[in-house]
């Protein structure tokens, strides 16, 4: 099995605060893999530093053999690793369609001039991007709502539409920060048999960062958990869910 | 792209006619503020590109036109300056003279502004909210400052004699230039990635949208037509000075686009015409009553309560069409049960 994803050392520091220290993960390619931890863990953080939001004071990320640390959140994005946000960040005043549009927006070689004089280029690019946005929205069920302003959305369909406008960059690794939050039993069952459809089908690698240990346990082949920014233990499910250090974790804090 | 030249003739076709029946029937005056309406039209529409589409609070838009104008009078207009060195007065002959000088003048003078968008745009844009506006406040106050102490061009005394090229014809004809390219770029890859900037700027360029560059392209944009705009003003008004390109203007036109709703092209054409003409139907109503200076009193009073009851402005972000109207008739509600299980 061939590293799609591989960090070493990878440490931010917000002023006296390390919020993630020292953190290696080695991404196999086509894996579920988890990341989990008590709030404040340090989970987000590093998805940040995966997707060029956040800088890493120190370590690296490998993405296919590129270096990833020091590139932008656009760099990033081309190289193929695509993201949701644990607080839903959609393009309200646009419609659902859109919405996943611009997730095809990154392959098109369209420019300024295409647009103006609606040249050729632009009915071609135009076309493409509406079919993988409507292709992507009737894989996560929003097909219905395509015409519909994203703020129209209930919650549950927002976290949908947004892993929709991130499968539309075409990504080899999606990045799911909470994709389950505030949404109810049937809708979580719902989504976890989704998100092995983008593995199974779509064949992307899935990084899920998660809360809902039914969830978590359930579709993730391993997990890795994070406690005030450091790595406590890596394993399958079962070893996780025994794990002492991880018991500790999660009671402690309680 | 035929569509588009289609379009583009029928309503040259049209603006013709209507400038021959303008120019046929109806008083100059009333000629006059409409030209003066067109203009703010194509103000209006191109910042409504930088401010409304692409979020980016642009208060420069005086400063492209000043640039605009005073380019487009240098290929248009006899200048006459004082020559020290000879000790008497210079005049240079216009380099495009002509009628049809006049619109490679103007283009000179939008690819003028075009550049000093992309100068200005570049180092600024990375500025957020108020900063970006102060910063652009600040280029337009420089471009100002620099006619000013420019004796060639008039200085603060400003250049007069520019010919009166811009007739209903030649406005208008920018202005369906100008509202079409907009609409189509609204409604391009291109319109939806500066929406989405504007709308979660990180989100945009996680998805792959580089914000930076788009915003640059966003800003060159409406410098461009600003430019235009001021080169059609300055051949309407025949005179230019650095006054007429004060910081004023800049809000003049931004109070248009929030009057009609940021966002909205068809709120920004509304705004134009309606904060170019009213201030002209309220004169009449002024000298009717015997009451000077109540005018200012009426414009202000609409503004603030507009802004007390629809801050969104009178369209929203919406588009005037036919669907709009559409939708106020009952019955036709698109059916939507929520996400509910
Ligand atoms: N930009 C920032 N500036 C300062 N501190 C930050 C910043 N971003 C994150 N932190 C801090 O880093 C720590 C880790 O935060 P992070 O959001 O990564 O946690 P998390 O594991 O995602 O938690 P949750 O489960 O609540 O989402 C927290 O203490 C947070 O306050
Ligand atoms: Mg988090």
């Amino acid at each position: 099995m061939s590293t799609l994803l591989a960090t070493e050392n990878l440490t931010i520091r917000f002023g006296g605060l390390t919020a993630v220290d020292g953190f290696c993960l080695k991404l196999h390619e086509g894996e579920l893999f988890g990341l989990i931890g008590p709030n404040g863990a340090g989970k987000t953080t590093v998805f940040n530093m995966l997707t060029g939001v956040y800088l890493p004071s120190d370590g690296t990320v490998h993405c296919d053999g590129c270096l990833v640390n020091g590139m932008n959140p656009v760099q990033v994005a081309r190289l193929g690793v695509s993201r949701t946000f644990q607080n839903i960040r959609l393009f309200d005043e646009l419609s659902v369609l859109e919405n996943a549009m611009t997730g095809a927006h990154q392959h098109s070689r369209i420019n300024l001039f295409d647009s103006l004089f609606r040249t050729p280029r632009h009915y071609r690019e135009e076309k493409r991007q509406r079919d993988i946005a409507y292709r992507l929205l009737e894989f996560m069920g929003l097909e219905d709502r395509a015409g519909l302003a994203a703020k129209q959305l209930p919650y549950g369909h927002r976290r949908k539409l947004e892993i929709a406008r991130a499968l539309a960059t075409e990504p080899k690794l999606i990045c799911l920060d909470e994709p389950a939050a505030g949404m109810n039993t049937g809708e979580k069952a719902e989504l976890s048999a989704l998100i092995r459809k983008i593995r199974d089908e779509l064949k992307i690698t899935v990084l899920l960062i998660e809360h809902d240990m039914k969830l978590v346990m359930g579709i993730c082949e391993r997990i890795q958990v994070l406690d005030y920014g450091k790595t406590i233990a890596l394993g399958t499910p079962k070893e996780i869910q025994n794990d002492p250090k991880v018991i500790e974790a999660y009671l402690g804090g309680e | 792209m035929g569509r588009m030249i289609s379009i583009l003739v029928v309503a040259l076709a049209v603006v013709f006619g209507v400038n021959w029946f303008l120019d046929s029937f109806i008083d100059t005056y009333v000629v006059r503020v409409v030209n003066l309406c067109g203009i703010s039209i194509i103000l209006a529409v191109s910042l409504n590109v930088i401010n409304g589409l692409c979020g980016q609070f642009s208060l420069g838009h005086a400063g492209f036109m000043a640039i605009g104008a005073y380019v487009s009078a240098y290929f248009t207009t006899t200048l006459r300056y004082f020559d020290e060195a000879q000790a008497k007065y210079v005049s240079v002959e216009p380099l495009l003279g002509g009628q049809w000088g006049f619109v490679p003048a103007l283009i000179a003078g939008g690819l003028a502004a075009a550049v000093a968008g992309a100068v200005v745009g570049i180092p600024t844009l990375r500025l957020k909210g108020d900063y970006l506006a102060i910063a652009t406040l600040g280029f337009g106050e420089i471009v100002t400052i620099m006619i000013t102490n420019f004796e060639k061009i008039g200085g603060a005394n400003g250049l007069p004699g520019l010919p009166a090229y811009s007739s209903t014809f030649w406005i208008y004809a920018f202005v369906v230039v100008v509202v079409m390219f907009s609409w189509y770029l609204q409604r391009s890859t291109f319109g939806r990635a500066l929406i989405a900037i504007r709308e979660n700027e990180l989100a945009a360029e996680v998805m792959g949208i580089p914000a930076s560059r788009m915003k640059v392209m966003a800003f060159i944009y409406g410098a461009f037509f600003a430019g235009i705009a001021g080169g059609l003003l300055g051949h309407l008004l025949q005179t230019i000075s650095p006054a007429t390109f004060n910081f004023m203007k800049s809000i003049e036109v931004v109070v248009m686009l929030v009057l009609g709703g940021l966002g909205s092209m068809t709120g920004a054409i509304v705004g134009a015409i309606v904060l170019t003409a009213l201030p002209e139907a309220l004169r009449d109503v002024e000298s009717g009553i015997g009451l000077p200076g109540v005018r200012m009193v009426v414009y202000s009073l609409v503004l603030i309560l507009l802004m007390i009851f629809r801050p969104q402005g009178v369209f929203g972000q919406k588009e005037l069409s036919l669907k709009l109207l559409g939708r106020l008739i009952p019955g036709r509600r698109a059916k939507d049960s929520g996400g509910e299980e």
